[in-house]
């Protein structure tokens, strides 16, 4: 046997790479400074009375508050900030003491625990919490939580909560969808001048809707870089990068940024840059991040030479066909049709065309505890992937910020025993074609 | 002679294993992990050497695999639990196989194909229920010493349930169970079927179905209430509660032809916490 005190090197650990090289991109000093702009800009709306401020869900009409002017806080990405600051778990159970039950979004009750503690991570901004609303809106295509979320600081600061009680597990998209949807974000549009005390500007929103479709556009070129081998991004590198997206969607930040991206991303590929040097496999990746966790996530596929290429998550900020000539229908049409709005068949024919397009060799399905609306394993998924399209799966416990619910070792464990599953038979598949 | 060994540093028991070039074990031992997994490793390796006759220059190579794998400091190399279990049990029965193991943390059921390879497999949740922790909080709910618990449910005579998904409630539930004057045989058998029902919702139990693990070498009832449970039999390996380091100790042997064994390079993905934009 080899000396004493030799490191192993079979499938080699490597956990806590504090001192590993790192393939930067260097658009993350423009990716900050747009979210820094786009920060302060709520500061100065919210503190400063530049601008009358909106919540808005991620997937709410947010073309239809540019129009008017509002400066919008999403607190989505609030909450994330929280999760990926590890921060979460301080202010849950001070959300759980209201009677916001420990099974429910894990986004809103550490959202809500965060403003019952006066703490923000929007303070490192020059904010002193996050900004007041004078309207929340909402959007339940992707789950019931954000209203319910957006009703708590609706009574707390007695200001409107409106918003789109949009169908969910769609099938196929009909025309009446679309007809009753359209009709729920035109009716938004009285309440909303009254709160912006302005009459909606038709040439506002077209401009609106013509940034949201070309930031996405741009968003959704960085994302199928990834289809290249070696793949220039990867899905952990998508959940910092998609902060434009999310934030600045309908507005020509969103898509400057991401040309600046796009232009780094197109030069990898020519170049032959690997986000994750000597990639062996590909995966792809469902459901909402462990934000707590993307760092140790990342090394840990990356110690096995493992790209996750891309994901359901930052794919569903894309909304490329939404058209300033009948801006209220096609806002409709993306709401309808967004991944998380939709039923097992077309999610799960979806994942299939992205598995095939991004040439993934299995899929991680984050069994999300606190979001059911965005965890797709609880159905047989993963199962009928494997068994109908012989595609290899893996179902990972988390949550989106609780990591009460996030076990190191056993994910650990996890996704190292399906790299092996993958490498194996990748090999015998080999040694089955040379003979 | 030449000889190989394996390591599996588990949550509660740490299994060494030497086997020769055929794979025949010369050597086992098992130590509890306790606090140290480093000096548990060294005591099983020390243990299995003496038991195999062989010395320490003798052995080519020493594989890890469980929860404590990256901790063993003089290990060659390393593969998974679900590999090396899988790795073991091939070597001694041919597939297709549903391979059950109950640890002391997790429960795992490892599908393999005919030729052995791996083909999927399943993890409980983070939780004690279905794993060997539970029936140790039951045991001590009984007042019972656990290696006493298998021979007091042979005495069972009434069929009881519990049926809490949690082991804490489940716990409450045996409490109030006791309360009503239930004899402890009924309950500690109520204990083995609630871990087989976990269990066996965790896959579909087509094929011929294995047990291994520390739990299965320790509590025979839970191979008998397992067959039931899948209707059919349910084969037990020779030495189950060492089956892991034994896959290691093959893992060891086979490391030349493994696919796994070249270097990993240590450049992880680019990535900051932070959040969305944050970087």
């Amino acid at each position: 046997m080899s000396e004493a005190g030799r490191a192993p090197s079979g499938t080699s650990s490597g956990r806590g790479h504090a001192t590993s090289p790192r393939v930067e991109l260097a658009s993350t000093g423009a990716l900050r400074q747009t979210m820094d702009a786009y920060y302060r800009s709520l500061g100065d709306a919210a503190e400063r009375g530049a601008a009358p401020v909106a919540w808005c869900s991620s997937a709410g009409p947010v073309e239809l508050l540019r129009a008017f002017g509002f400066a919008v806080h999403f607190p989505e990405n609030h909450a994330a900030m929280l999760g990926a600051s590890r921060t979460a778990n301080r202010y849950l159970p001070l959300a759980h003491a209201q009677g916001y039950s420990p099974d429910v979004c894990s986004y809103l009750a550490s959202d809500i625990g965060a403003n019952l503690a006066g703490e923000s991570p929007l303070s490192a901004f020059g904010l002193h919490g996050v900004p007041q609303p004078d309207v929340l809106v909402f959007n339940t295509n992707q789950c019931r939580d954000v209203r319910d979320w957006f009703e708590w600081y609706g009574r707390k600061w007695s200001v409107p909560v409106i918003g789109i009680s949009s169908p969910r597990a769609v099938d196929e998209v009909t025309d009446a969808d679309v007809e009753g949807v359209a009709r729920q974000i035109e009716s938004l549009v009285r309440p909303l001048e009254d709160v912006a005390a302005t009459r909606l500007d038709g040439s506002r929103l077209a401009a609106a809707m013509s940034a949201s479709r070309d930031g996405s556009r741009l968003w959704a070129a960085c994302l199928e870089t990834a289809a290249q081998r070696p793949a220039p991004f990867t899905f952990f590198d998508g959940t910092i990068h998609m902060g434009p997206a999310v934030v600045l969607r309908g507005t020509p930040e969103a898509a400057a940024y991401y040309a600046i991206l796009f232009a780094e991303l197109e030069q990898r590929v020519q170049q032959g840059v690997a986000a994750v040097p000597g990639e062996r496999l590909r995966l792809y990746w469902d459901g909402m991040p462990i934000w707590g966790r993307l760092r140790a996530l990342a090394t840990t596929f990356a110690d096995f030479k493992t790209t996750v290429v891309a994901s359901t998550y930052c794919n569903s900020w894309i909304y490329a066909e939404l058209d300033p000539a009948d801006s209220f229908r096609s806002m409709a049409r993306a709401s309808l049709e967004l991944f998380i709005a939709r039923s097992e068949q077309p999610k799960e024919r979806y994942i299939e065309r992205m598995v095939a397009f991004y040439g993934a060799d299995g899929v991680v399905f984050h069994d999300c505890r606190t979001c059911s609306s965005n965890s797709n394993a609880r159905y047989g998924m993963p199962q009928r992937l494997a068994e109908r399209a012989g595609i290899p799966t893996l179902v990972l416990d988390g949550d989106v910020n609780d990591l009460r619910c996030f076990s190191d070792d056993q994910s650990r464990t996890n996704i190292e025993g399906f790299v092996e599953q993958l490498t194996d038979a990748r090999a015998a598949g080999r040694e089955r074609s040379r003979r | 002679m030449i000889c190989y060994a394996g390591i599996d540093s588990g949550s509660w028991n740490t299994k060494a294993v030497v086997i020769d070039v055929d794979g025949r074990v010369l050597g086992a031992a098992v130590a509890r992990s306790g606090a140290d997994l480093a000096a548990a490793a060294e005591l099983t390796y020390a243990g299995a050497l003496a038991k195999s006759g062989r010395t320490h220059d003798e052995v080519a190579a020493v594989w890890a695999t469980g929860f404590g794998r990256d901790t063993v400091p003089f290990a060659d190399g390393s593969r998974t639990e679900l590999d090396c279990h899988g790795r073991g049990v091939a070597f001694y029965l041919t597939g297709p196989l549903v391979i059950v193991d109950i640890g002391g943390q997790d429960a795992k059921v490892i599908r393999l194909d005919a030729e052995g390879r791996r083909l999927s497999h399943r993890m409980n949740r983070k939780c004690a229920a279905g794993t060997g922790s539970f029936l140790d909080e039951i045991a001590l709910r009984l007042g019972v010493d656990i290696q006493d618990l298998d021979a007091l449910s042979r005495g069972a005579t009434e069929e009881l349930e519990l049926s809490s998904f949690c082991t804490v409630f489940a716990g409450t539930e045996l409490l109030t169970l006791i309360r009503t004057g239930k004899r402890p045989a009924d309950l500690a058998m109520a204990a083995y079927r609630s871990l087989i029902k976990r269990v066996i919702a965790m896959d579909v139990f087509t094929g011929r179905v294995v047990a291994t693990g520390g739990v299965v070498a320790f509590h025979p009832t839970m191979v008998t209430l397992l067959a039931q449970a899948c209707r059919g039999e349910v084969v037990v390996p020779p030495h189950p509660q060492e089956i892991g380091a034994f896959g290691a100790a093959l893992a060891a042997r086979d490391a030349p032809a493994s696919l796994m064994s070249d270097e990993m390079a240590d450049e992880p993905a680019a990535v900051e916490d932070g959040g969305p934009g944050a970087e």
